[in-house]
């Protein structure tokens, strides 16, 4: 059969993001895929130019529209070690907290998503009616729901009270039940497995060659989360990284529900461990030198490059999303699926353009 | 195989899990970052807001006594709240309700009197 | 401040990353800085279990770089970006977008390289 070339995306019912792939198909079977990204190219990276270090921390939030907690923390990070500044204790278990519930959040509107991939649309609003509990949670204590702009260079800038701590563990009880409720039913429904067991198959040896990163290197049996890196007060807490070996959509979605439960427990652990004291350390001068600083975000590694001559301007700030890093993997592993089951692997990497394209 | 229907039957009982808005309106939370408001009568006009601002939306002039803010253009993420020497700027607790042309919130106070020796008695 | 990093040319890059490809390194990134208004300064980074090397490359701007995408595919979407951004140019890039992956075709001066500072209004 002659082969034909079906374009797929930027707007699409089934894709949430704006990525555009021309599926090249033979008969119902797609032999390749090419992709077309530039749709949401803001051109962030320029702005390092024109605003200062302190500035930069509210543009780098912005990034992302799903995970921008976690971007400002690794750039305050990167600042930080670079100036040679010590945030208080207080701080670091702050930062884990604000950190895990990002997660949550962003692993239980992939969860949603993945089921409306597939057509299962009651499960995508069910998951969705829990996500709520959590926005309600991240706009009580820090003032917004997604960009919660509470990570600065030295610390933090909003404390929790131990009557909002209470709240939260009373809130975590719901979600952890609401998402318990729907364990059976995502994992271990017929029509969910037919849908994505062995779809999107991704060897041990391809996820170290084409550089993947997050769970869709867990779901290939790598046992690698920068988390294990120590940094803010993950070296205080204990936890395991959540590996699966099934290679393919399944074992991704699986790992992706595990990780949840698992950050609701670390938010637990770490609101019994908090400290006291200030929040935050002030901070004089301007940064030197260059630094490579490495955070896990709910995608995967995100990685910071930051180069500064001393000034207040910084020379260079590259931002390397995991997104980037799986569009690879995802053309290695769309060969030889049906066309049908094309929505299913593109979503099964969790992909965020607007991270992407900066 | 049928591991969503306890969850069904459960939904049909409970109460709706949607807000009737506009007509139910929720209570805003109490740290929510709603309108930017200036107290003009204690303001400086030291610039410092406009200084600090990720977005460049605020416009202190010194000399006339005028400060303006773009509400479009801002963030909404109060950095210039937490520099502020006097503490005059602050943030509602509610979000500004919709709009149908762009305006920019201007406020005329006093402007700082010189501090050397001015022409302008005291 | 970062370390350890070590310094290629342009012979020998290919050799270096097929030596810690085959070592069982993952290629994380490469990113592209400005060092003067003739040199662009290119670095690698690759990881084996949570341990970072790198790799560091001068290049001159009016030259093509050699291409690691023949050894590692990963690599593709990064040079890429860096053509649209920086205007080198690669040899032996095995998917070449000809500089149209994030901007477009009228689009005549090159982002990051020329350092107009935009002053503001």
């Amino acid at each position: 059969m002659a082969k034909t070339i079906i374009p797929f995306g930027p707007q699409h019912p089934v894709l949430p993001e704006p990525v555009h792939l021309k599926l090249v198909v033979e008969d119902e079977i797609v032999k390749e895929a090419i992709p077309a990204l530039g749709y949401v190219h803001r051109g962030l990276e320029k702005l390092v130019e024109i605003r200062d270090f302190h500035q930069m921390v509210q543009i780098v939030e912005r990034v992302c529209g799903i995970c921008s907690c976690i971007h400002a923390k690794a750039y305050c990070q990167g600042i930080e070690e670079l100036m040679g500044v010590e945030i208080p204790d207080r701080a670091r278990f702050l930062r884990v907290i604000w950190g895990e519930l990002h997660r949550i959040h962003s692993h239980l509107l992939w969860l949603g998503l993945f089921a409306d991939a597939f057509g299962f649309e009651s499960v995508f609003q069910q998951f969705w009616k829990v996500r709520e509990k959590i926005m309600d949670i991240l706009e009580a204590t820090a003032g917004n729901r997604v960009i919660i702009s509470v990570n600065v260079v030295g610390g933090t800038r909003y404390d929790l009270t131990p009557e909002q701590l209470r709240w939260i563990l009373e809130g975590l009880t719901e979600v952890e039940a609401g998402v318990k409720a729907l364990q059976r039913t995502m994992l271990d429904d017929y029509t969910v497995k037919k849908r994505t067991v062995g779809v999107g198959m991704l060897s041990r040896e391809q996820a170290i060659e084409l550089g993947a990163a997050g769970p869709t290197l867990r779901g290939s049996g790598v046992s690698q989360d920068m988390r294990q890196l120590g940094y803010s007060a993950y070296c205080d807490l204990d936890f395991e990284p959540v590996v699966e070996t099934g290679c393919d959509s399944y074992a991704r979605s699986t790992v992706r529900f595990r990780e949840t439960l698992q950050s609701i427990d670390l938010i637990r652990q770490a609101i019994s461990r908090l400290p006291g004291g200030d929040i935050n350390v002030p901070v004089k001068g301007n940064p030197e030198g260059e630094i490579v600083t490495r955070v896990e975000q709910p995608r995967g590694e995100l990685m910071y490059y930051i180069k500064a001559s001393g000034k207040k301007y910084l020379d260079r700030c590259r931002i390397r999303t995991p997104t980037f890093a799986n569009v690879p993997p995802l053309l290695a592993m769309v060969g030889g699926i049906e066309l049908a089951d094309v929505p299913v692997v593109v979503l099964s990497i969790d992909p965020c353009i607007s991270c992407t394209e900066r | 195989m049928l591991f969503m229907t306890p969850n069904i039957l459960k939904n049909f009982v409970s109460k709706r899990a949607t807000r009737l808005y506009p007509f139910e309106v929720r209570e805003p939370f109490a740290n929510f970052r709603g309108e930017l408001v200036n107290d003009i009568e204690a303001c400086i006009f030291c610039g410092m807001c406009q200084k600090k601002c990720p977005s460049q939306c605020i416009t202190v002039d010194r000399k006339t006594g005028v400060w303006e803010c773009d509400p479009c253009a801002c963030v909404y993420c109060s950095v210039c709240v937490d520099h502020c020497p006097v503490n005059c700027l602050s943030m509602k607790n509610d979000h500004r309700k919709p709009f149908a042309k762009k305006f920019m919130y201007t406020l005329q106070g006093t402007p700082p009197k010189p501090k050397k020796a001015a022409k302008k008695d005291e | 401040m970062i370390q350890p990093i070590i310094e290629v040319t342009q012979d020998n890059i290919a050799s270096e990353v097929l030596k810690l490809k085959n070592s069982g390194h993952r290629l994380v990134t490469l990113t592209c800085t400005e060092l003067d208004a003739d040199n662009l300064d290119i670095l690698y980074h690759f990881d084996k279990d949570l341990e970072l090397t790198h790799l560091r490359m001068k290049q001159p701007k009016d030259k093509p770089v050699p291409s690691i995408s023949g050894i590692l595919f990963a690599a593709l979407l990064v040079e890429n970006e860096m053509r649209d951004q920086f205007g080198v140019t690669f040899d032996g890039l095995i998917l070449d977008f000809n500089r149209t992956l994030y901007l477009d075709e009228e689009v005549t001066e090159v982002p990051l390289v020329s350092n107009v500072k935009i002053t503001k209004q």
